[in-house]
């Protein structure tokens, strides 16, 4: 039996499909000579309308999300202004078809072109555009979607979506494609299983695929063992994330009843778009050197303000933890690290990097004070090995608050706090009492206490073990805390881990901080222990 | 009665001026009679703020500054409605929250 052939994207939504695959068309541009200007203008004219009309019918059978992506579209083709361009080059000669795939080719550059993922993404949204008053002109139909099918094409148009039949399910599989393109939000709300960058290793004979949403892989022409084999897990997926829905949005207990605190851990404010913040507890890490990772430089005071004071206003009042940049080692940062340096064992990275560099430090903890009167601020500090690592950092920031209150500005001082993620911390918590807290990192920990680098596959067997080690170092941190009345939770990816979760309760830790994606799988996972 | 009104307002919204709120917006504008154009930077390019092509095209991100301006007769409520508009973070929109 030949195995599947594997080809590996990356997830956009989650959820497994098993099915026939239909390889979607690509509208082209069938180029032919132009007629008279005045025909080719009335045609353009009647095709736009058609669109517009079609567009239409299809806003109005949806409602939320749809509609507003629809009326987006909508908007764009009832606007004078690429109509009137498409005009200009009909009467230069061009026949209609010519010219309206010209002018959005132009202004479809403009979007992809844009390092702003939530601008380039709506090229997708111009191209839908493009192509409906393109098939229109040219007379090219799409075959029809059928229900329960897998749609393998380059990208895929958000109004080819809501055009087609999900009842009987059906996934994605993109070439390109973008996890925050409007198909890709559309395909969440949906539960519509979604793979997108899966380049051109498509096989040219495969009828038949699994498509795994969750791990964001394709099965392409797989033998009927492992179908069955899939089958049964996304049936034992479903039946476990419809159970662990209904725990998302009540407070976090054990089966006892005891409350344990469950925050979210982010990287970008995107993600909280689509959280509600009544299902956590708080934000317990702000992951604040990713929030920026676009941007062409370090970000100015007033940038990281407003992204800082956005996330406290989400939480309206909840606690939310900002570490600061955590860079260097495995995490360089354009202008603040040296370049080709990965080894995570370096010993200028995180805090000492940012003290070494504190012009820069200086920006970030003036924003944040700014911040902090917007909300529940509280601030961490990564890979904290020294004392004095916390004690420069303080004084720094109550520097640079005595410097924003004899400007004039209005400012708070927030509780600074330590990552505990070096062996040197985890063993000798006590020489961290002034902290306002710890957040026990066990990504970091794991990886230097085992000697493992996570980056590499043979590491997650380590991982998966739980060694009594990291158990040990965990207790040992969470006594100290609870002794001498400093708040201890956990941050790392062992929170978001059912199966790891009775050793940490055992270990005396009851504030988790965990990946969105895990929060009502952990909250489910909490009331059975 | 040819003299034009500014204003500038920073965009705090943290995905920025993207395409719903881009659909409010031109709506707006497009309830006054007045002229009104917008621009990235003070010095223009100025475009149709009552094209919604033109508005996106700016590409008016969180953290950047949008300039308004407006000519004619309710030139003054345009600036005040669309600055409002801006500074509210969009009527408090949330970037497709509500279904997934």
């Amino acid at each position: 039996m030949l195995p599947a052939i594997e080809i590996r994207g990356k997830p956009a939504s989650e959820g497994i499909f098993t099915g026939p695959v239909v390889n979607l068309g690509v509208t082209r541009l069938a180029s032919r000579p132009a007629r008279d200007a005045a025909v080719e203008r009335a045609e353009l004219e009647s095709a736009i309308a058609a669109a517009i009309a079609a567009v239409k019918a299809l806003a109005a059978r949806n409602a939320g999300t749809a509609a507003d992506i629809l009326e987006f579209q909508i908007a764009m083709l009832e606007d004078g202004t690429l109509r009137q361009r498409a005009l200009a080059a009909i009467k230069q000669g061009a026949s209609a078809a010519d010219a309206w795939w010209r002018v959005l080719e132009n202004e479809i550059a403009g979007y992809t072109n844009s390092n702003d993922q939530n601008f380039s993404a709506r090229g997708a949204d111009l191209r839908d555009i493009r192509d409906r008053v393109v098939r229109k002109l040219t007379g090219q139909d799409f075959a029809q979607m059928k229900s329960g099918s897998i749609f393998v094409s380059d990208d895929l148009a958000p109004t080819l979506f809501l055009e087609a039949d999900w009842s009987q399910g059906g996934a994605i599989a993109l070439r390109s494609g973008s996890s925050s393109s409007h198909v890709a939000i559309l395909a969440r709300s949906r539960g519509v299983p979604m793979v997108i960058g899966l380049g051109e290793a498509w096989p040219n004979a495969c009828d038949h695929a699994i498509v795994d949403g969750t791990e964001g892989l394709v099965l392409a022409a797989p033998p009927p063992a492992l179908v069955d084999i899939y089958t049964k897990r996304s049936a034992a997926e479903t039946a476990q994330r419809d159970h662990d829905r209904k725990f998302l949005l009540a407070p976090a207990r054990r089966r006892d009843g005891t409350p344990v605190e469950v925050q979210l851990n982010i990287a970008r404010a995107e993600e909280l778009d689509r959280i509600d913040p009544a299902s956590c507890d708080g934000i317990g890490l702000v992951r604040s050197e990713f929030l920026f990772r676009d941007a062409a430089s370090l970000p100015g005071e007033e940038e990281q303000y407003l992204a800082y004071r956005g996330i406290l206003q989400w939480a309206n009042g909840k606690p939310v933890t900002i570490r600061t940049f955590d860079v260097g080692g495995d995490k360089p940062l354009r202008g603040l690290t040296a370049e080709g340096n990965g080894n995570p064992l370096t010993g200028l990275r995180g805090v000492r990097l940012t003290l070494a560099r504190s012009g820069l430090f200086r920006i970030q903890l003036r924003a944040l004070a700014r911040a902090a009167i917007h909300g529940n601020l509280k601030v961490m500090l990564p890979m904290v090995i020294l004392p004095r690592d916390l004690e420069q950092s303080a004084a720094l920031f109550d520097r640079c608050v005595a410097e924003l209150r004899n400007e004039g500005v209005n400012c708070a001082r927030p509780p600074l706090g330590i990552m505990v993620e070096v062996p040197a911390a985890a063993i000798a918590p006590e020489l961290f009492a002034k902290a306002a807290f710890f957040s026990i990192g066990t990504n970091d920990l794991t990886q230097f206490v085992m000697a493992a680098s996570r980056d590499e596959a043979c590491a997650a067997e380590l991982e998966e073990a739980a060694h009594p080690a990291i158990a040990r170092l965990i207790a040992g941190v969470a006594a100290f805390g609870r002794e001498n009345g400093i708040p201890v939770s956990l941050c790392g990816d062992m929170a978001s881990a059912p199966q790891h979760l009775p050793l940490l309760l055992e270990a005396g830790v009851n504030s988790l901080s965990v990946t969105p994606a895990a929060l009502a799988r952990v909250k489910s996972a909490l009331s059975r222990i | 009665m040819n003299d034009w009104i500014n204003a500038s307002v920073l965009i705090a919204h943290d995905i920025g001026l993207h395409a719903r709120p881009s659909v409010k917006f031109t709506k707006l504008a497009k309830g006054f009679s007045s002229e009104i154009e917008i621009a990235s930077a003070l010095g223009g390019p100025w475009f149709d703020a009552k094209s919604i092509v033109r508005v996106m095209a700016i590409k008016a991100g969180t953290g950047s500054t949008l300039h308004l301006r407006a000519r004619g007769s309710d030139a003054g409520a345009a600036i005040a409605t669309l600055s409002g508009f801006v500074a509210s973070d969009f009527d408090k929109d949330r970037a497709y929250a509500a279904s997934d």
